[in-house]
């Protein structure tokens, strides 16, 4: 019997050109082994990712100090992390009613959110923020908020305390397999509790090997100064990305 | 009207029939989420009990949402033919159940009465059906569709080849799809899911696509599955084969995916009027899921699996060449692990097939369900048995845009094989005429590599 029964790919060369899984070659139908091996382990440390914690400490620091914004800390109706799966309808709305403290209106509120990975967005928003506050702030006032096991929409109730007119909502992507901590942005024009999804605009995919920080921070400018400008946001505003990003 | 079933000393009260038909679906975390689902595994099995007794008529005088409020339960009330359900009408659900699996109800007879079933009568019949009767009759069924080849025939499995990139990298993504044509794979569409919604990059990706489909003269059809009106705004001067778009079973459901019956009127006429395909001219591609209306919260009280067999209704207006419920691709809090999962894929792919809809699977999970891999392989096979018409081919499963795992080119691979399934006759010539598989369908390694990788 043969030793290697594993068929290479004979175009193995283009997994140059992505990160897929691609010339992964054969045995029989099946993949060899070693990839059959690395997929499990990614699996394994995607599934480790969902249960990281929002590093609120680091990031208020950073937010108050590097780029000195005012932040205000949330906690959404979940109780823990499994509650947070099988109840998404708690990580849209608030905890404990935070109506009688005053927050300051903002004409935009920056969420940042665990949603299913904490260190995407523990590694990926300031990043983004950093680039894009500088560029904007002397055109708008700005807050930013940090809310423990939240989904997209809580960023609308929020968002209401702030009478903010437009809220970013950063928020940690499911854990891909490749992409363990991808974060993803969605915006908001006139935001307000109940809204779905036709109303948001969404940057995503944005991690070390995907949607790099200062093409997020250009995208997200540009969703700023367009919604501010046709007063909307959602599927009738189209991103133009050929005039940015080239 | 309120349903009473009697086991032993136990009445059971049934409040109207959506209270009746979400107490008899298997259970899954999506209908517990909405508060709908059977209390107990008693309380479930005496709705089922009920259900089976109930005439099918009863389904044509309590509708689930008014007509009045819902563009939807219009268009199911409209469609439904009268004349060819008097055929039907004596069946209770039990009695349809039955009849479904006799040798006496071919597929091409239970395909002819496609129209006198109404969504709600077909999701009924399926939750008194175990998943070995979900397979054993939608195997029956045989549900075709042409564009510039062939899907659904008998003996054949189709893929859809998924070259996703994060960043919508055009040599990434032609990387993804040569690999995947070498795996026999791109039969059913290539069909990219970009990661901006924008015309820009829908033109960009469907030039893309057109200039390599062109060149090797691939039998096969593209599509970028942008929403359905940006697809409109490019159709004039971009080559567009399939218009895209993800659909639900309620109007509100549909408007907070943007659109509307009308939206995609406009889009199919415009599709169609192109007359790009060649053997045949179906223009749509839907896709659909499990928890999308409740997720909307615009499922009006409706247990997920009914609202799913629902937007079926819509996708059946449009003559589609694809119709592909996206399984595993919700999350937990629809459908909680490998077991929900491959209960609700056997559901979708039996109602589309009942509807007569050309239904693939997206055979899928993502890393928060608790599911892996194994659960995929049962499913993918337990679908190939029931005669799914086609399913995703994303390399090593791994979809690196939209973070989830769906079945492979290996998968298809291994499908064929054990399930002795062949590719679309005219695609299938074509990976000959190429050298990537040989007559008995099997890969080789070959010169075609070296004449697809001049592409890139």
């Amino acid at each position: 019997m043969k030793q290697d029964l594993k068929l290479t790919d004979a175009w193995r060369r283009l997994k140059e050109f992505t990160n897929a899984r691609i010339g992964l070659g054969s045995i029989g139908n099946a993949m060899p082994l070693e990839e059959v091996l690395a997929l499990k382990l990614a699996h394994a440390k995607a599934k480790d990712a969902i249960y990281t914690e929002l590093d609120t400490e680091d990031l208020k620091k950073r937010i108050t100090e590097g780029l000195n914004l005012e932040v205000f800390e949330f906690r959404s109706k979940v109780k823990d992390r499994n509650q947070y799966l099988v109840r998404p309808d708690f990580g849209k709305r608030l905890g404990i009613s935070n109506s009688r403290q005053i927050y300051p209106p903002s004409d935009i509120l920056f969420v940042i959110t665990d949603g299913l990975s904490a260190s995407a967005v523990n590694n990926n928003a300031l990043e983004v923020l950093n680039i894009l506050v500088p560029e904007i702030r002397d055109q708008f006032t700005l807050s930013a908020a940090l809310v423990e096991q939240g989904r997209v929409a809580i960023g609308d109730e929020v968002a209401e305390l702030f009478n903010a007119k437009f809220v970013a909502v950063f928020i940690g992507e499911r854990p891909g397999l490749s992409s363990p901590e991808s974060m993803g942005i969605y915006t908001t024009f006139n935001p307000r509790s109940g809204f779905t999804d036709e109303k948001r605009n969404c940057i995503s995919n944005i991690h070390q090997n995907g949607l790099k920080d200062f093409q997020a921070a250009l995208i997200l400018k540009f969703l700023i100064i367009q919604s501010f400008h046709l007063k909307m946001s959602g599927v009738g505003l189209k991103v133009d990305l050929k005039s940015l990003i080239s | 009207m309120s349903y009473r079933y009697t086991l032993g000393q136990e009445n059971y009260l049934f409040k109207d029939l959506k209270d009746l038909l979400a107490k008899a679906s298997p259970l899954r975390s999506g209908d517990e989420l909405a508060g709908i689902a059977a209390q107990n595994n008693t309380q479930r099995i005496a709705a089922q009990y009920a259900l089976s007794e109930l005439p099918l008529s009863t389904f044509l005088n309590e509708v689930l949402i008014s007509v009045e409020k819902d563009e939807v339960s219009r268009l199911i009330s409209d469609s439904h033919d009268k004349e060819l359900f008097r055929s039907v009408a004596h069946f209770t659900v039990g009695g349809l159940r039955d009849w479904l699996l006799s040798n006496e109800a071919t597929g091409e007879k239970i395909n002819k009465m496609k129209m006198a079933f109404t969504p709600e009568m077909i999701s009924a019949v399926s939750k008194l059906m175990r998943n070995q009767d979900l397979i054993s009759v939608a195997s029956k069924i045989q549900v075709i569709s042409q564009f510039r080849n062939t899907l659904g025939l008998k003996g054949h499995l189709a893929i859809r080849l998924q070259p996703n990139h994060p960043v919508d990298d055009p040599k990434g993504i032609l990387a993804s799809t040569i690999d995947g044509l070498l795996y026999g794979c791109g039969d059913a569409v290539i069909g990219i899911n970009p990661a901006t919604d924008s015309p820009e990059m829908a033109r960009k990706l469907l030039w893309l696509l057109e200039d390599l489909r062109t060149k090797y003269e691939i039998p096969t059809q593209s599509c970028v599955l942008c929403h359905v009106t940006t697809a409109m705004e490019i159709i004039k001067e971009t080559p567009v084969d399939l218009v895209f778009q993800s659909i639900a079973g309620s109007q509100a459901a549909n408007e907070s995916f943007g659109i509307n019956l009308n939206i995609l009127s406009e889009a199919y006429e415009a599709a169609k009027d192109l007359e790009r395909g060649t053997v045949g001219n179906q223009v749509m591609y839907f896709e659909t899921g499990q928890g999308s209306a409740l997720s909307a919260n615009a499922h009006h009280g409706i247990d997920q699996q009914t609202m799913e067999v629902r937007a079926y209704a819509v996708a059946r207006k449009f003559d589609p060449f694809l119709v592909n419920s996206v399984v595993g691709f919700i999350g937990p809090e629809y459908l909680f692990d490998g077991k929900q999962i491959t209960r609700a894929g056997l559901e979708d792919h039996f109602c589309g097939k009942m509807m007569g809809l050309p239904m693939g699977v997206d055979v899928c999970y993502t890393n928060h369900a608790e599911a892996d891999q194994d659960d995929m392989d049962n499913l993918m096979t337990l679908l190939g048995v029931a005669g799914c018409n086609f399913f995703m081919g994303v390399p090593g499963t791994d979809d690196i845009m939209l973070n989830y795992q769906s079945t492979s080119f290996h998968d298809a691979l291994y499908l064929r094989n054990v399930l002795s399934k062949r590719p679309a006759p005219e695609f299938e010539l074509w990976l000959q005429k190429m050298g990537i598989i040989d007559e008995r369908g099997v890969k080789i390694d070959s010169q075609a590599a070296r004449k697809l990788l001049n592409a890139i």
